[in-house]
């Protein structure tokens, strides 16, 4: 019985960009699930966890390496891997009923087991009284109830979870966690193992046996965390508290790309091709002035801001990386500080903030002081969007290149560095006055 | 699934036979009595049809209007079965995707009737000497009227089914057979649906066209109302065209009831929101059905073994990776891009050869001229039409009530053949001494113009409450109201209502530009009586010049200011 139930070996995935070329995605993979574990990955968005998860499922082929369930390499969707969608996935138009009922329909097994099974499934997860009902009439909780009695109605030995509970509020995901893990240790589920997807890190720590943590462009397992804490897990238990910082600490260290946190202040970095953080000029002066206020006068730790500020962590982490890459503020050993200039941008007006911002912009964001250079340099100071679309599209996907673009420009209209007009897609320098 | 029980004798008949088993009943009875009665005439003869001329006599009329209908129905299953088909190839198959998608754009500019000329020799092939080979050629011509709009929609359907359904479905093995009937067709099924309906009311059109169908020297006339609204005009005989109209009223009134309100309550589970919506759809049809368990009986068995069905693995190619854009295709392509080719090729080739028998340069340039003038009239007639319909149908919008009884209304307006009002232009453009170059023009637009009104109703019932509250709050009236706020809001909308509307008076200017009434005959100049003076004279040649170069106008003006228009409107108005 000591055999894994699933084996990913050097497994890399690469999707095709737009010049040809190939874009890396997931490296280097290895992962083993063995009988009754639950294994976490956890990383940040683009990190590959969710394409990990998909090739598992063998719902995509990979491009090299090998996954390998109970001895059998996975060359397409596998019976015995089931998935449970952060989304969903209900189908609408079917009842509770018959949503459970669709993968044994599928495998077409008799109607009266068929029935039998769905309806224990049911029961199981706590759906009773809900069999006729539709998705639509079901509060998101619920619907994520379906969600998990269709996956677990097929028996499968591995369920596989893709941020089940992130589209879910607080409370009911809290509830929905703590169910789970209670038929779990039970043993009443018809499952052996467990791999499941996060990005919430006290997720992680309150639900696995291993805490795998991903990097980011491309995705590598940069990290793996044994937790041997005894479940029910308290989230006060100070064994738990330091897990949690570690992991923080592990996962910011990382945050930054190399040319930034090389760059001396002042020097101008050369490479385009780091992907901006989607982050609104107006959510990085909020985090400035909280960093600023009390209680953390310019120095804050990552968890404790993300709680009191109610951020999921993958926000977070987005803003501090757009203030780490303008130099407003530094990452360090999980905690977060005011540079000297954020300081100053804090007790700034509104026009001396934005003077800031734009110095701070065209001096440590390559892309930004690229277009600003190539507006300079043409004689009508105006040049397509499409130009430094394709640009980008040979360094990162479409929609990285498709979001950097649009970050970039929505800084570049706060630090008023550039112009942009959607009407005819092309930036320029000049402001209507 | 609901189990069958065996048929109980005791509690039997009380229960058997409550008030909806009746009616429910009645109409299945009424349903088949209907289809016997009119299949009955199909394999008569075709001379023995000549010999009963079509007669006005008003009691004649429900059994052609029953024909009539059936013909629409019957292209309407053909159409289904069409979208299914050619649709889902083209949505699941990459390479029959490039060559299909761009045919079937062309297919949908070219002019319906001229497909009924040419195509009708075939159909009588079909089945010599007998009325199903005319009835073949009618309902071929229908279909045409109906299939492509539907594939289309379809075919988009399918392309954006939710990415986290079909990985469901694939996670959870669906074979390819359930997967189309049980994730591909509901998720199309409000879409599809709304296209049916478009798709009859547009056909009406094509019915009179297509029921009278000469070929050479001999026409056949299929009965029907289509037919009959052609003699009554050949007759003169006003009270006739009186009674057709007032038939296809009760007719459309009966499908609408029976057929598609109920379908539309049905699909309102098929809306992929989520979210409990307004007032969900109601008919009573569909609550007779369903409270009724005859029909229940009726239907156990069909439904079990449509179940049984879905466990089927037919198409399935086992549990490999579905393929995907990338990864070596190998030789499949390279096959597939040359059997396009030679097609390609070979059609070329028939084009040419057809073209240069019959054909001369002097009458490419022509239909050329001939197009423009007919072009004209379109984009003149489109401008009016906006100028009138979209003020309408924006105070229309912005009132339910109104829009509550306005939209019915249009819908049967769309119906309504223009054929029908050759009486009363004839007459008054003969009395009045007008231009026949000007005063027919209105006909081309006459059904069309319907679109406009329904989309711009749509769009501006569509504005969100708040937008509205902003404008009343700051005291935005007159045309800056206008300007601001109601003409962008609808401009999406608009734009699609367009679309539909010019394409349909291209086709129409076949029909619209030869008005007769009697012996009295007028003609304008355009491309539409080009074609229509060509297939009287029996010229296939010149038809088909006339329908390539009629399509050849559609498809530039899609290209060249409809489409780019309909992308800035989406782009930049879309609300919400």
């Amino acid at each position: 019985m000591s055999t894994a139930l699933l084996d990913v070996q050097s497994l890399r995935q690469t999707f095709p960009r737009a010049d040809g070329g190939e874009l890396l995605v997931l490296d280097g993979i290895e992962l083993q699930l063995g009988q009754g574990q639950i294994v976490g990955l956890l990383g940040r968005t683009g990190s590959g966890k969710s394409t990990l998860l998909r090739l598992i499922a063998g719902l995509v082929p990979p491009s090299a390496g090998t996954i390998t369930y109970l001895g059998q390499r996975v060359i397409g969707p596998a019976p015995g891997i089931a998935m449970v969608f952060q989304s969903f996935a209900l189908f609408p138009w079917l009842t509770v009923l018959e949503n459970v009922q669709l993968g044994l329909e599928a495998l077409g097994l008799p109607e009266a087991e068929i029935r039998q099974r769905a309806l224990a499934a049911i029961d199981l997860i706590g759906l009773d009284g809900y069999e006729s009902a539709y998705p639509r009439e079901l509060s998101g909780g619920m619907r994520q109830r379906v969600g998990f009695a269709r996956a677990l109605v097929v028996h499968p030995n591995i369920l596989l979870m893709d941020e089940p509970f992130s589209a879910l509020d607080v409370l009911t995901a809290e509830t929905l966690r703590t169910d789970f893990l209670e038929l779990w240790g039970d043993g009443k589920l018809p499952i052996k193992g467990v791999i499941i997807v996060t990005h919430n890190i006290e997720e992680a720590v309150l639900m696995c046996d291993r805490i795998l943590l991903f990097s980011t462009n491309p995705g590598r397992i940069i990290r793996e965390i044994g937790v041997d804490l005894k479940q029910p897990r308290n989230r006060l238990d100070p064994q738990f508290r330091d897990l949690v910082e570690k992991i923080y600490v592990a996962m910011t260290a990382r945050a930054p790309k190399p040319p930034l946190i090389g760059a001396a202040p002042g020097t101008v970095a050369t490479s385009i091709d780091t992907i901006l953080p989607r982050v609104s000029a107006n959510t990085i002066s909020g985090l400035l002035e909280t960093l600023a206020g009390e209680p953390y006068k310019g120095k804050a730790d990552l968890p404790v801001i993300a709680d009191e500020s109610s951020l999921e962590v993958d926000e977070l982490f987005q803003i501090a990386d757009a203030l780490q890459m303008l130099h407003l503020a530094e990452i360090e050993g999980g905690d977060i500080r005011l540079t000297d200039t954020g300081k100053q941008f804090v007790d700034a007006e509104t026009d001396d903030r934005k003077r800031i911002f734009q110095r701070q912009l065209l001096t440590y964001v390559p892309l930004a002081a690229h277009i600003r250079r190539i507006l300079q340099e043409r004689a009508n100071h105006v040049a397509p969007k499409s130009r430094f679309f394709d640009e980008l599209e040979d360094h990162m996907s479409t929609d990285d290149a498709e979001e950097t673009l649009r970050s970039v420009t929505a800084w570049a209209r706060y630090g008023e560095a550039f112009a942009y007009d959607d009407d005819s897609q092309t930036f320029s320098l000049e402001n209507p006055t | 699934m609901r189990v069958i029980m065996p048929i109980s004798v005791g509690a039997g008949w009380a229960r058997l036979f409550t008030r909806w088993e009746l009616l429910a009943t009645l109409l299945i009875l009424g349903l088949l009595a209907f289809l016997a009665e009119a299949s009955r005439h199909l394999l008569q003869p075709l001379a023995e049809l000549q010999q009963q001329p079509l007669s006005l006599d008003p009691s004649h009329l429900p059994e052609y209007a029953a024909r009539t209908t059936l013909r629409m129905f019957l292209a309407m299953g053909l159409s289904l079965l069409f979208t299914f088909t050619y649709a889902t190839l083209a949505a699941k198959n990459r390479h029959a995707e490039r060559l299909l998608v761009p045919l079937l754009d062309i297919l949908q500019s070219i002019p319906i009737l001229g497909f009924v000329s040419i195509t009708v020799v075939f159909f009588m092939a079909l089945a010599p000497g007998r009325v199903l080979g005319a009835e073949f050629a009618a309902i071929f011509a229908i279909f045409t009227s109906q299939a492509w709009n539907m594939a289309f929609s379809f075919y988009q359907s399918l392309r954006t089914v939710p990415s986290e359904l079909v990985e469901a479905s694939r996670n959870f093995r669906l074979g390819p057979w359930m997967t189309f009937w049980r994730v591909d067709v509901p998720f199309a099924m409000p879409q599809l649906i709304w296209n049916m309906m478009m798709s009859m009311s547009g056909s009406w059109f094509f019915v009179v066209a297509s029921e009278v169908i000469s070929v050479g020297n001999t026409t056949v006339t299929l009965p029907g109302v289509g037919s009959y609204i052609s003699l009554a005009i050949a007759q003169r005989d006003l009270a006739a065209v009186g009674y057709a109209i007032a038939t296809m009223l009760v007719v459309i009134l009966i499908y609408d009831q029976v057929l598609f309100r109920p379908l539309v309550a049905w699909a309102d589970r098929f809306r992929f929101e989520q979210e409990a919506g307004d007032l969900p759809p109601r008919s009573w049809v569909l609550d007779v059905l369903r409270r009724s368990r005859l029909v229940d009986r009726l239907t156990a068995p069909f439904a079990i073994l449509w179940a049984r069905s879905m466990r089927a693995r037919w198409f399935d190619r086992g549990e490999a990776y579905k393929r995907t854009t990338r990864g070596k295709a190998g030789w499949a392509p390279l096959i597939w891009n040359g059997v396009v080719l030679a097609l390609g090729a070979v059609a070329l080739g028939e084009v040419l050869g057809f073209a240069t028998t019959g054909v001369s340069l002097a009458d490419v340039g022509t239909t050329l001229l001939l197009g423009l003038v007919t072009l004209c009239r379109v984009v003149v007639l489109i401008a009016l039409a906006s100028c009138i319909w979209v003020p309408v149908g924006v105070w229309v919008g912005t009132r339910p009530h109104a829009a509550n009884i306005v939209q019915p209304v249009a819908q049967f307006l769309a119906a309504f053949p223009a054929n029908l009002l050759f009486p009363i232009v004839v007459s008054a453009i003969v009395v009045f001494k007008l231009s026949p170059n000007i005063w027919l023009s209105p006909l081309m637009i006459l059904g069309t113009q319907w679109y406009i009104l329904f989309n711009v109703i749509a769009g501006a019932a569509a504005i969100p409450a708040e937008l509205r509250a902003v404008g009343t709050n700051f005291r935005v009236n007159g045309w800056l109201w206008w300007r601001r706020i109601a003409l962008p809001a609808v401009l999406p909308y608009y734009v699609t209502g367009a679309i539909t509307a010019s394409g349909g008076s291209w086709n129409a200017s076949i029909v619209a530009e030869v008005a007769s009434w009697g012996n009295e005959k007028l003609e304008a100049v355009g491309l539409g009586a080009y074609i229509a003076h060509e297939t009287e004279v029996g010229d296939f040649h010149r038809i088909a010049l006339g329908i390539a170069v009629m399509s050849l106008f559609v498809v530039l003006v899609n290209r060249t200011f409809w489409r780019p228009l309909y992308r800035y409107a989406e782009r930049k108005f879309r609300v919400g």
